[in-house]
Parts: C-alpha cells; sequence; structure tokens
C-alpha cells in the first residue's frame, strides 16, 4: 500500500500489529509523572482564586508559613522577579492583539475562579494542601463578564488596562470581484442565517496534570518532567520565559495518561516548579486534582457563530458568509487567539464554494478560565456550523439532505482541488464515503420507517443525520503556519538508527499519549527495512534523547512524523547500499534493496543482508573511501501541504417527545485517511473521536453561574459518557491516497470529533421538524430537547414563524 | 455563593503525625502480606500507592466517579478512593500489578485488552481492567448491555468504550 518507487515489502503496514505500548500500560508498569519516586521533593500546592473577577487588597501567610512542613508561602508578588518574560502566546493572530501579561501566579488582581494567588512548598502533600487554607486573602471582588455578547459591549473590560474586551478581529473577505459576496446573496434564490453556539467544554483527559522539576543546583542543569504532548515546544518556552539557558534545560513527558489538545499549552505551575526547584535547590512536584483540573486547564471550544449560506436556484451555493465570537477566557493560553483560525477555512466543508467567501471573528476576553485547543480545535466548531447550515438549506431547497450534499460535494475529479482560499486540497472523494455510509446504515429503508413511524401524534420519532467533513490537518507546511502569524514551524524530524545487531533504533520528534506511535513507526520501519516490528525500539518525548521536535496534536503525528521516519530509512537504505555495492563489487546503480536484502540486479547469487552491512558500518574495517562510519540517518521533514481526510458520518436516533430524551440507535463512521499504517489504531482513534463529538452533542458543557462560578466542576457534575452512555460505533473507509507523502497517510486523531456533533444533532433536529424545531442546543439533555419541542410547538399555535 | 477550586479529596500523610492517632493494619497486597502504621484518615489508595508504593492503581477524580482507582478488595473491585486503609485491615487486596503471572504471561483480561485494542493512554486501564474481571467474576456470560452497565463506573476518554466492550466479551468467551 506504499507509494514509494522503492521496491518495498508491505507485509506489515496495513495489519492490525497488536501494540508494543500495552504490556507496561497493562500491568501498572508505566511511569506517569504522579508516579515517580522523587527523595527529597518538596510539594507545591497553589491557592486559587474563588472570584471571577477582584483585586488582591492583602495576603497574609504568616499562619500557613508556620505550619509544621511547610517549607515556604509565596505570593505573586514575591516572585515577581523570577519571570523573565509572561507566559507565552505563541500566536499573535493580528499585528495588534491585545494580550494581557499573564504570570504564573496574580500579582494584584485575579481573573477567573482558579486564577493562582499564592503556593506553598510543603514536605508532603497534604501538608502543602492543608497550608494553603491556612492563607488568608483579603479581596475586593467586581463584577465578573461571563457572557460574550456582553463581553463585546464593553460594558466592563476583564483587563481595565487594555480598555475593551476584544483582543483582536480577524478577517478572511474572499471575492472573485468587489462585492461578490453581497451580490450572491442579493441574487441568492435561497438563504439560511444560522446561529449556533459552541458551548465550552471540559478536555478531561483522565490523567490530570502533574509536574516534577530535579534541578542540578550546582552544575545548573534542570530537568523537567510533565504530563504533556509538547515536550520540545515546552522547552523553549521555559527557557523564554524563565531565563534557564535552553542548553540546560532537559523536559520528559513520562506515561501521558491523554491530552486531546488540554496538555498542549505551557501552563503557570509547570513554570513555578521549575523557577522554585531552582531557587531551593531541591525537586519541586505538583499534582493536579480533578477539582482543580477543571479550572486550571484549559477549556475548549467557546463560540458564538452566525452564518449564511447563498444558494441559486439549482441549490449550488454559491456564497458563505461567518461571523464569529470566540471565547479567549481571561488570558491568552499558548494558541488560544488562533483556536478559531484553524477553524476559517473550512467554514465551506466539503463544498465547491466560488469566490465569495467572507469570514469574521472576534476574540473577546471573559472572567473565565481560558480556552485553547480541544481535539479538532476549531475545526469541529466549523464543521459544526456548515454541517448543520446545509441541513437547514435543504430544508429551504426542498430537498434530502444527503442528495443535497451531493449536489455541492466537491467532485472527485475536480481533485487536486484549489480552494476559495487559495489551499489546495490535495485529494477527496466525498461521494464516495457518503455512498458507503448511506448503504451501510440503509439510508433509503430508514428514510422509509421514518416516513411510517413520524407521524401525527407520533411521540417516539425517528431522526437521521448526517455530516460529511473535510479536516485541515498535519499541521503544518511551515511557510502556512508563518502566514497565519503562528510563531514556530511545522516540521517533524526523525532519526532511524540500525544497530551494530541489525536491531534498529527510532527517534522520533513526536510525542505520543495514546496514539500508539511506538508500533505505528516501528511497522513503518519494519516494512522499510524488511524486518520485523519486533526488532525496532522507538524513543521519544524526552528532549535529551529527541532533542528536534514537534509533538503531537492537529493530527499531524502520522503525515509529518511518520512520514519523516519513512525518509530516514530511506536515507539509510541509501547509505547502506554504497557499503553494500563496495562489497559485492558492484556499480551502485546495480545495487537493488529488496526484504532486507541488498543484491546485484541481474545477479540473485550476489546479495548481502542489512545485518551484514549494519554490523561492517559499525566495524568500519571495510567502507567504501570517505564513507563514514555507522548506519543512521536523520530526516527533518517539512510537509508540502496539510493532510485532507474526510468522511461522513451518519446518526440514526429516536426521540421520545413527551420526555425529550434522545436514544442513539446506531452509528455510522466512513473515515477516509489515506492508506493506513494500522487499522486497529486507526478505528481505536475514530471510535474515541466519535463518542468526544457525540459527548458535545449530548451531554458535556462546562456550566457557569452568573459570578463565573464553574458549576460542573467535578466528574459528578460534568457529563463524561460512560459505556452505558453510547452506542456502539459502527467503522466503515474508503481509501483515497494522499498525494502529498510518500506513505500516502493522512491524520485520523480528530476526525470523529469532527464528523460527529453535527451528525448526532442533526439527526436531532431531523426527528423533530415535523414538529416545528429547526434547532436544538447543545447539548441536547432531555430537558433542552423538551423545551425545544414545546418553544415550536407554541411558536406554532401562536401562529407565529416556522 | 463561593465554589470552592481549593477543596480536594480528603488528604492525608501516609506517617505518623500529630493528626491523628496511627492504627496498625495488616493486609495481604498480591499475595504478600504487610504491616503498616497508618492514619485513619489515610485512603486505601494512598495507602497503595505512597506505603506500598504500587502506582499501577491510579488517580482520576476526587469524587469517587471515574474508577481509575479500581482495585479488588477480597475479591471485589471496589473504587479505592471510597475505602478507608483501616478499613482493609485483615483483608487480600489485589491491584493490577498482581494479575499477570510471574512469568509475565498475562491475565485473559489482560490479554483480551491489548488483543482487541482496548485501551490507548492506558490511564483508566488498571481500574478498568480489574472492575471487568471483578463484573466477570459475578456474570461469567454477560450481554454487551451487561459490560455496558456494568462498567459504568469507570470511565474512559480514549477509547469510546467500543473496544473495552469488546475485550470483555472476549474475555468472557475465552472464560476468563
Amino acid at each position: 500500500m506504499t507509494m514509494t518507487d522503492e521496491p518495498t515489502d508491505t507485509a506489515v503496514i496495513g495489519t492490525r500489529v497488536l501494540r508494543k505500548e500495552d504490556p507496561v500500560l497493562l500491568t501498572g508498569e508505566a511511569v506517569f509523572a504522579n508516579d515517580m519516586k522523587v527523595p527529597g521533593a518538596l510539594f507545591m500546592a497553589v491557592l486559587r482564586s474563588p472570584y471571577a473577577s477582584a483585586k488582591i487588597v492583602s495576603i497574609d501567610t504568616t499562619a500557613a508559613a508556620a505550619m509544621p512542613g511547610v517549607q515556604a508561602v509565596y505570593t505573586g508578588a514575591d516572585l515577581a522577579d523570577l519571570w523573565a518574560a509572561p507566559m507565552p502566546c505563541a500566536w499573535a493572530v493580528t499585528e495588534d492583539m491585545l494580550n494581557p501579561p499573564h504570570h504564573p501566579i496574580a500579582i494584584d488582581a485575579v481573573h477567573y475562579v482558579g486564577d493562582g494567588v499564592a503556593v506553598v512548598l510543603a514536605d508532603s502533600d497534604t501538608i502543602a494542601h492543608d497550608a494553603i487554607e491556612a492563607i488568608d486573602v483579603e479581596y475586593d471582588p467586581g463584577e465578573p463578564i461571563i457572557d460574550l455578547d456582553d463581553a463585546l459591549s464593553d460594558r466592563i473590560v476583564v483587563h481595565p488596562e487594555l480598555g475593551t474586551n476584544s483582543s483582536y478581529t480577524w478577517n478572511l473577505l474572499v471575492e472573485e470581484t468587489d462585492g461578490a459576496v453581497q451580490k450572491a446573496f442579493d441574487e441568492a434564490a435561497y438563504t439560511v442565517s444560522e446561529r449556533y453556539v459552541q458551548q465550552r467544554l471540559i478536555p478531561m483527559a483522565m490523567e490530570p496534570r502533574a509536574v516534577v522539576s530535579i534541578p542540578q543546583p550546582f552544575g545548573g542543569d534542570v530537568t523537567l518532567y510533565s504530563s504533556t504532548q509538547i515536550p520540545h515546544v515546552l522547552k523553549v518556552m521555559i527557557a523564554v520565559t524563565l531565563g534557564v539557558p535552553e542548553h540546560q534545560l532537559r523536559v520528559v513527558a513520562p506515561a501521558v495518561g491523554g491530552g486531546f489538545g488540554a496538555k498542549l499549552d505551557v501552563y503557570a505551575e509547570e513554570l513555578l516548579c521549575v523557577a522554585l526547584s531552582r531557587k531551593h535547590g531541591v525537586p519541586v512536584r505538583w499534582n493536579e486534582t480533578r477539582s482543580e483540573n477543571t479550572v486550571a486547564t484549559i477549556q475548549g471550544r467557546g463560540q458564538i457563530q452566525h452564518i449564511d449560506l447563498a444558494a441559486d436556484s439549482a441549490g449550488k451555493l454559491t456564497a458563505i458568509r461567518v461571523r464569529l465570537t470566540a471565547d479567549m477566557g481571561a488570558y491568552l493560553q499558548l494558541i488560544t487567539p488562533g483556536i478559531p483560525i484553524l477553524g476559517a477555512f473550512l467554514y465551506a466543508g466539503v463544498y465547491d464554494l466560488p469566490k465569495a467567501y467572507d469570514f469574521s471573528c472576534t476574540g473577546v476576553f471573559t472572567n473565565l478560565t481560558p480556552t485553547d485547543a480541544y481535539r479538532g480545535a476549531g475545526r469541529p466548531e466549523a464543521t459544526y456550523a456548515i454541517e448543520r447550515a446545509i441541513d437547514a438549506l435543504a430544508k429551504e431547497v426542498g430537498a434530502d439532505p444527503l442528495e443535497f450534499r451531493r449536489r455541492n460535494f466537491i467532485r472527485k475529479e475536480q481533485f487536486p482541488y484549489e480552494a476559495f482560499t487559495g489551499l489546495v486540497y490535495d485529494s477527496g472523494d466525498h461521494d464516495k464515503a457518503a455512498t458507503i455510509a448511506a448503504e451501510m446504515i440503509d439510508y433509503a429503508g430508514v428514510r422509509a420507517r421514518q416516513a411510517e413511524q413520524n407521524t401525527e401524534g407520533s411521540t417516539k420519532r425517528l431522526g437521521l443525520g448526517v455530516s460529511s467533513y473535510f479536516e485541515m490537518c498535519g499541521l503544518a507546511p511551515s511557510r502556512v503556519l508563518a502566514s497565519l502569524n503562528y510563531s514556530a514551524g511545522g516540521w517533524e524530524a526523525a532519526t532511524v538508527r540500525i544497530l551494530p545487531t541489525s536491531k534498529v533504533q527510532v527517534v522520533t520528534g513526536t510525542s505520543p499519549h495514546g496514539q500508539g506511535h511506538e508500533t505505528s513507526w516501528s511497522m513503518i520501519v519494519a516494512d522499510k527495512l524488511g524486518i520485523d516490528p519486533a526488532d525496532v525500539d522507538v524513543l521519544h518525548s524526552d528532549t535529551a534523547i529527541a532533542p528536534l521536535g514537534m509533538d503531537t496534536y492537529g493530527s499531524r503525528s502520522l503525515p509529518v512524523g511518520g512520514v519523516a521516519v519513512g525518509m530516514a530509512c530511506d536515507k539509510v537504505i541509501d547509505k547502506a547500499k554504497q557499503i553494500a555495492a563496495h562489497q559485492l563489487e558492484a556499480n551502485l546503480d546495480d545495487i537493488e534493496f529488496v526484504g532486507g536484502t541488498f543484491r546485484v540486479a541481474g545477479s540473485p547469487d550476489r546479495e548481502v543482508p542489512l545485518a551484514a552491512i549494519a554490523f561492517a558500518a559499525f566495524t568500519a574495517h571495510d567502507l567504501p573511501d570517505g564513507l563514514e562510519p555507522n548506519l543512521e540517518a536523520q530526516v527533518t521533514y517539512d510537509p508540502p501541504n496539510f493532510s485532507w481526510p474526510f468522511g461522513t458520518h451518519m446518526c440514526l436516533v429516536e426521540v421520545d417527545t413527551e420526555t425529550g430524551d434522545v436514544d442513539v440507535l446506531q452509528y455510522v463512521a466512513v473515515d477516509d485517511c489515506g492508506n493506513q499504517v494500522n487499522p486497529m489504531i486507526v478505528e481505536g482513534q475514530v471510535h474515541g473521536g466519535v463518542v468526544q463529538g457525540l459527548a458535545q452533542a449530548l451531554y458535556e458543557g462546562a456550566d457557569h453561574d452568573s459570578d463565573g462560578n464553574l458549576r460542573t466542576s467535578t466528574l459528578a457534575d460534568y457529563l463524561v459518557p460512560a459505556a452505558s452512555d453510547v452506542p456502539p460505533i459502527t467503522i466503515g473507509h474508503s481509501v483515497t491516497p494522499s498525494p502529498t507523502n510518500p506513505l500516502g497517510v493522512k491524520g485520523v486523531g480528530e476526525a470523529g470529533t469532527i464528523g460527529s456533533a453535527p451528525a448526532v444533532m442533526n439527526a436531532i433536529v431531523d426527528a423533530l421538524s415535523g414538529l416545528g424545531v429547526r434547532d436544538v442546543p447543545m447539548p441536547a439533555s432531555p430537558n433542552t430537547v423538551w423545551n425545544a419541542i414545546h418553544a415550536a410547538q407554541s411558536t406554532s399555535a401562536t401562529g407565529g414563524n416556522q | 455563593m463561593v465554589h470552592d477550586v481549593n477543596s480536594g479529596t480528603a488528604r492525608t500523610q501516609h506517617t505518623t503525625s500529630d493528626l491523628g492517632a496511627s492504627v496498625e493494619i495488616t493486609v495481604t497486597v498480591n499475595g504478600t502480606t504487610q504491616t503498616h502504621e497508618v492514619e485513619p484518615r489515610l485512603l486505601l489508595v494512598q495507602y497503595i500507592r505512597e506505603v506500598v508504593g504500587l502506582t499501577g492503581t491510579n488517580i482520576g477524580c476526587d469524587t469517587s466517579s471515574c474508577g481509575a482507582c479500581s482495585l479488588h478488595l477480597d475479591g471485589e473491585a471496589v473504587k479505592s478512593c471510597t475505602v478507608l486503609a483501616v478499613q482493609a485491615d485483615g483483608q487480600e487486596i489485589r491491584t493490577i500489578e498482581g494479575m499477570a503471572a510471574a512469568d509475565g504471561t498475562l491475565h485473559p483480561m489482560q490479554q483480551a485488552f491489548m488483543e482487541h485494542h482496548g485501551l490507548q493512554c492506558g490511564y483508566c486501564t488498571p481500574g478498568m481492567v480489574m472492575a471487568a474481571t471483578s463484573l466477570l467474576e459475578e456474570n461469567p456470560n454477560p450481554t454487551e448491555e451487561d459490560v455496558r452497565l456494568g462498567l459504568e463506573g469507570n470511565l474512559c476518554r480514549c477509547t469510546g468504550y467500543h473496544n473495552i466492550v469488546k475485550s470483555v466479551l472476549a474475555a468472557a468467551s475465552a472464560g476468563a
């Protein structure tokens, strides 16, 4: 299935190799950051603000400092000198973006419930937590800003020194000729104008965050262990923020218990542990509690979306207009402002749109926990808006939602397709994915059942939802990131090293936390080198071992990092060929590498195995003149394009109109991520992704009261679904290899989440459309669904416009 | 009302302190009998992780919601954050570290999770395996519905549960 020119053995890629990660995880042998045994470590606890907006009048730490076992208590003012720079935001989306100074511990004012106010270092976690309760803080509370529209009005300003709550406004206007968008709307046969709310979500990786910083007081080095997705980025950011020389910093992500974007950040506690461990000359560690996690780790989504679609008399899309208000929360974290911008290119979804696109997003501050990346990061929001609005438009036109999608799909023969944005979608076959999904769910049969069941007075209504998506992932071509003012590149590094005994070490810059890179990268190497995946060890997530890397997020690891691994193999083979040619006394051009053996073309008896070449490269006794000993190659790969996975999801629900309860009867996901390295892992990614999107649709929402208190601050209140709350997922695939990279692969980590929320919500609205329901907000709890039904019915009873 | 973001699970020290007279307990952990002096308020999960030193049992919440800390107490799965160490006195505890055979052979449930990709990040996995083995003790031939309901006290954020359910059903078929 690989698309390389080399004759490669494809025995391993495409098969369901069991994960080499599993034995340590299944037996409790894996070491997560909070499992580490660190003699002499001080435990840090953070006192957090109970107010969403307040001035700090005074802090009395005397009683806490006097408690037995307490080694130090610090306020923000005490630590102000430790910060060489404020906490980093790496994505200034506009030149005039406003970014208030953000320090790991608030200095004179707090801006959200959970903002750090003071820290304690103590001999045990217990003592540290007991001690923060003994700190006496006098606050002068002010009225907080919670609501996005209220924030936009600047009635109250979260950061008075900025003079406004608007951090930035980012525009993307693409018109063939001036005024094309307005003209399209003026001339449209059909238009819809929809408003959707992307509720805030709590990422809720099962492992809360944990940090251990171990200093070397005399040598000056510091090693930070953190439950992070981004050890490499974190190292650079710590160097900048704390002024620690970068070459003396080592960052390690040990076993990490899920991330979902929430561990793609630079957090106050990481900076505090490094700074305080250096100050005290002893290890300092911190374990986040779940109740802390819900307020002190970033939240996701948080947008109000207005989307207008225009179509001609044939129902073809002619223009799209999008207005977003995006909730930044109280501060800009690492890539907070860029999250809605990642979606800006996808509001036309999988549809053929002329150059008539008008997008504008305003990022606003509120007195809530900062937002940032959560699985999909901007792209699920965009897909939700277009896929819900396309259903609304289909209804306007009087067309079946699936047929209407087909009418507007970018057709297979149009690929590679230059979109209105200038981005090139390298491959796709939307009709095929939709056709497979329709067959799997028996689309026509379901529609017939629906017509039978959803009769007047029926209280159990069937709904079928469709969602087709394109995902812009594999972040990303560095030049494109530059054009978006993102302050890092999108390359990935890999080293392949063949050891003297022919075992192989792979060093990757990706940082897996559940994705199974050790297994998948081993499979790529196994096919390239003609060896057993068990003979490959994949090293990662430690900047001392893998010094170059851009880490794991944005469905980038395989299409960037995995591709780099394959390329490094090619480079090693090229070197080994020179040694083989020398040993076989043949022309380099005549050497072939097949199934782990070098041969002379046309002389099948003249061959030498890779293992022999590896040993020869090690001894260096007889190498071609000028060739360096050892077999090792490093590649840094900057992808020429994004990766463009796509698919169609379909969801069948039954809604009880008397209780508002939604029962998901069937869920079908057809995802095309190009060539699959390990279908078992691909399916796992889709399963988990689908359930996270389904959870946004049905269960989850970070709910704040008007004072800015999080009402869903524990797993008892925030409804992460259990096994009994979700359906089995039926998976189908089409395979449209990516022409962008030699493995023909695309990302898949976020696909499920991107496709699923609109499929579920379209199904619910479809079930209730006969009752006049046009929209149901997320999460569609029984109460919310019941209210939507009754609101629609009272509107219709009073003769309101449906 | 002000939400107390600083509250967490009841926190205790595992060494003798002036917070409460320590109590001697004797438990058998994965076949090894051990005796420790513990504070009355010490949670079983903290005892296992911090005193016994077995860190395979994970902590995922502070409200007994997630099940990451599930282990077997006298043969039955419990969330070890809901039990005090002193309550375990005289009892048998089995943790994830006690599931595989000494020669490295995985327990059939662990094997089923591996074969059916029932784990990704692996943080919920020890608790999930302990809860699932206890479930099959009670109901050796569960339906898919039985498995989903039986595991509703254990949360997973990675797998969407699909392959966890498949793993447990496979383990049941194999007579685990």
